[in-house]
């Protein structure tokens, strides 16, 4: 039996000095965080540290591992996409407390989701790089460039934002912990989100203008409220892990594909005709053109139909064009229809340019409330109140549709019949389809 | 002889169907997207079907969020893809420029609608067309393709991924309300072929290359292989950050480059030439419906019509446009916005009249409008 020596790898770190200030807190941690990876024995290979912008994201370049180097405060967006194409990666995000503000709604929804990286928010207070502005953590009274006579805004919580919200591992400390490293394998090695919020000093600009000292800043956390330590520690499932597992039950199942309409019966088209319904939304105007249009293929027609509505879901108007052709045709608007249905206010409030374009060649299906209105088309009066059965507002449009169908007949009754008898709601939409029919023959 | 009639085979369908179908089929693994209308249809749709090919689909907390994701994926061995509208558009300004800077295949589909900030939300517009060409800083070349049918949009999704791949860089799929919303019945024989677009990789060796600067250096992957980098700052070929001139203006050169001098590889258009026309009806989009059924209809009136719908908006086809333009004295140029399109054909006819029909009602433009125009 022979033994075999492994060799844990010595450094992730590449030979160059760091580019920090002198007393900059940025180096301590960097080397804590590579401890942390020679104690966990990683690959540099199977690491990828994604940095933001500011002094933090100079810190990738100075490892051995992978290094995404982004855009400011989207540094956990990338590490998100990373986790979640290779859950086997150890994601580890380099980001100052300026990330925290521009990036905060990442920062929320990574720890919401529990995605599986370690966040390590290296805290100095300010923004170091590009001036020694306020960030959202600088404490109220603070002294920055932006914040000459001291800061009004009161300091985020980084720590109690994300824990509250989910996170399994929420740390805070200083540059200065002696067991900066181990909680730094901890937040690697717990499965989901963690955060380490690390503050240091920027000998730079924070102390300078605030006479602010390491004494200073552990009283500092005191006084804030924000105290030290392992904050916030649970059990969760790591959000690419669980999507998988969510999801294995359907992987390898059919993509929604390609299903042709089966052809059955004749129309008696020669020309293309142009349908329009002017309803309300929530009238399910869309669905029942297309039935009709179904019914279409179902004859050998070909159809299009273009919908239009406001924002709003079941309130204000639905209009739908729908041309049925015998021949193939680019797609285009309807100008002036060859059948026009107004079936409700909404509907007759988009009516004008439909009416005032159509010929004594249209026709114009329409309830009783509208028999006076305008057009050289033929005007046909359906009263749905005269139905056997009470007509729901939804059945409406495929009423009048089906109505417009019996009276112009480009194909068989039978084809939108068995169109609405393979979908949805088949025995309200026949239903509907044969009140059309009755109330057409009257 | 015995003659057989082949059974009809038409589905009825939407573009944003056939966009989530070209994208699958062309293998893309992940999608991440925000609600916005009329990009939703494919964000679920997304989220419905890509899990059963194995792929990850996510809905992120805003559209910075979700382009970001794409990126990282992509650089994880994912195939991406993004999709939203013009407000959204917006938002992935700065990651687009990332994209390019690190030279991430990445394709973004923007179904437009009308007008600046919210606009119209339901309604129908092609007013992004200059906006995602210049939409990010610094004005490198983009790659933007528009299709104009159901079949053409399931194609050209499939070649948005491969021109993403094989430029390495963002790559738009430019559609609008009614592109994506609009249902048509579709000979299903008339979907081309598509084919999973394969990733040239490596697993070693600098991630970059700019000799010669059209030279695009075959894909990393995060976790396969040697570590690598990726920055968005100005880097040389170790993506390892540098102010050096002579590096700082080789990448950039390169960026420009790797798509300029390959122009003729990303040129599509529908010419549909007309020997006895002096007039060519120049169209992309859902505005090309009415071009073409307004040439059909001018030459069943005796009037010799060209046409040329524009499937690579971007970069321009020119060598496309110049074949096209030759022999015509007028160049009709149909779009929903107030000539957006008009101005890059202005710069390309020389002395010829170019005239635009244009709406920004939220109203399609007609056959007659467009025939109108001709005559």
């Amino acid at each position: 039996m022979s033994t075999i020596t492994i060799t844990p790898i010595a450094t992730f770190r590449t030979d160059d000095p760091y580019p920090f200030c002198p007393g900059c807190g940025h180096g301590p941690i960097l080397d804590r965080l590579n401890e942390a990876m020679i104690k966990l024995d990683l690959d540099p290979a199977k690491v990828v540290i994604v940095s933001d912008i500011g002094c933090s994201g100079l810190s990738d370049q100075y490892f051995t591992t992978s290094a995404f180097h982004g855009l400011h405060g989207r540094s956990i967006t990338y590490a998100t996409g990373v986790k979640l194409a290779n859950p086997d990666l150890e994601v580890i995000v380099i980001m100052g407390d300026g990330g925290t503000g521009i990036g905060g709604a990442h920062l929320l929804s990574a720890a919401r989701r529990n995605i599986g990286i370690t966040v390590i928010v290296m805290n100095n207070l300010n923004f170091g790089m590009t001036g020694g502005q306020h960030s959202t953590t600088t404490p109220e009274g603070g002294v920055t460039s932006t914040t000459p006579h001291g800061n009004l805004e009161h300091p985020l919580d980084i720590c109690a934002t994300v824990g509250v919200n989910g996170a399994a591992y929420v740390y805070r400390g200083s540059s200065f912990d002696k067991d900066l490293a181990d909680r730094f394998v901890a937040a690697m090695t717990t499965p989901g989100f963690a955060m380490l919020d690390v503050w240091d000093l920027c000998t730079a600009y924070y102390v300078r203008s605030n006479k602010f000292t390491r004494a200073g800043m552990e009283e500092s956390m005191r006084s804030w409220g924000m105290k030290p330590g392992l904050l916030y520690e649970r059990q969760v499932t790591e959000y690419a892990t669980g999507y998988r597992a969510a999801h294995a039950s359907i992987a390898g199942t059919a993509v929604a594909g390609v299903r042709p309409v089966p052809v059955e019966y004749a129309h008696t088209l020669d020309r293309p005709m142009s349908l329009v319904v002017a309803g309300s939304a929530g009238g399910k105007v869309r669905s029942a053109a297309r039935l009709v249009a179904l019914g279409g293929l179902r004859s050998g027609l070909w159809a299009a139909q273009r919908d239009d509505y406001p924002v709003t879901v079941k309130a204000g108007h639905s209009v739908t064009e729908l041309w049925l052709a015998p021949n193939e045709m680019p797609f285009t608007a309807v100008a002036s229809p060859d059948v026009f249905a107004v079936i409700s206010a909404d509907g007759l409030a988009k009516a004008g340019p439909y009416l005032s374009a159509m010929t004594s060649d249209g026709l114009v299906l329409t309830i009783p409330d509208y028999a006076d209105l305008v057009t050289d088309a033929r005007v046909v009066v359906i009263d749905p109140k005269s139905a056997p059965k009470r007509i729901p507002k939804t059945s409406l449009g495929l009423v009048f549709l089906s109505a417009a169908l019996t009276l112009t007949g480009p194909y068989p009754m039978d084809a939108l019949r068995d169109a609405a008898g393979a979908g949805s709601f088949s025995e309200v939409n026949l239903g509907a389809i044969e009140t059309g029919i009755g109330l057409a023959a009257r | 002889m015995t003659t057989t009639t082949e059974p009809l085979r038409r589905e009825y369908v939407d573009g944003a169907t056939a966009i989530v179908r070209g994208a699958i089929d062309a293998g893309c693994t992940f999608f991440a997207g925000y609600p916005i209308t009329p990009a939703s249809g494919i964000l679920m749709a997304m989220m419905r079907e890509l899990p059963k090919v194995g792929g990850v689909a996510m809905q992120g907390e805003d559209e910075i969020a979700s382009i970001g994701m794409c990126l990282g994926a992509a650089m994880t061995g994912a195939k991406a893809m993004t999709a939203t509208s013009g407000p959204g558009i917006s938002l992935y300004s700065e990651n687009i420029g990332l994209a390019i800077m690190g030279e991430v295949p990445l394709v973004i589909v923007d179904v437009q609608r009308l007008g600046p900030a919210t606009g119209g939300a339901t309604t129908v517009a092609q007013g992004d067309i200059q906006f995602v060409r210049w939409g990010t800083a610094g004005g490198y070349p983009m790659i933007v393709l528009a299709p104009s049918s159901v079949p053409e949009t399931y194609g050209l999704t499939a070649k948005a991924f491969e021109l993403a791949e094989r430029f390495r860089c963002p790559v738009f799929l430019l559609t609008d309300k009614e592109i994506a919303m609009t249902l048509s019945a579709i000979d299903v024989d008339e979907y081309p072929e598509v084919g999973v677009v394969e990733r040239v990789e490596k697993d070693a060796g600098l991630p970059y290359a700019w000799e010669p600067s059209d030279a695009v250096e075959p894909m990393r992957r995060y976790g396969e292989g040697d570590p690598f980098r990726l920055t968005g700052s100005t880097h040389d070929e170790g993506a390892y950050i540098t102010k050096n001139a002579e590096k700082v203006g080789a990448l950039n050169q390169h960026l420009i480059d790797k798509i300029e001098q390959h122009r003729d590889e990303i040129e599509i258009v529908d010419a549909d030439p007309d020997p006895g026309a002096d007039t060519l009806v120049i169209s992309f989009g859902v505005t090309a419906g009415a071009a073409r059924a307004a040439i059909a209809r001018l030459r069943s009136e005796g009037i010799p019509t060209s046409g040329l719908v524009v499937q690579s908006l971007w970069p321009i086809p020119e060598t496309a446009l110049a074949t096209a333009l030759e022999g015509i004295d007028r160049v009709i140029v149909p779009e929903l916005n107030m000539g957006l399109y008009r101005r890059e054909i202005e710069r390309l006819a020389g002395d010829r009249d170019v005239v635009g029909v244009n709406r920004v009602d939220g109203t399609l433009i007609t056959v007659d409008e467009i025939a109108e125009a001709v005559r």
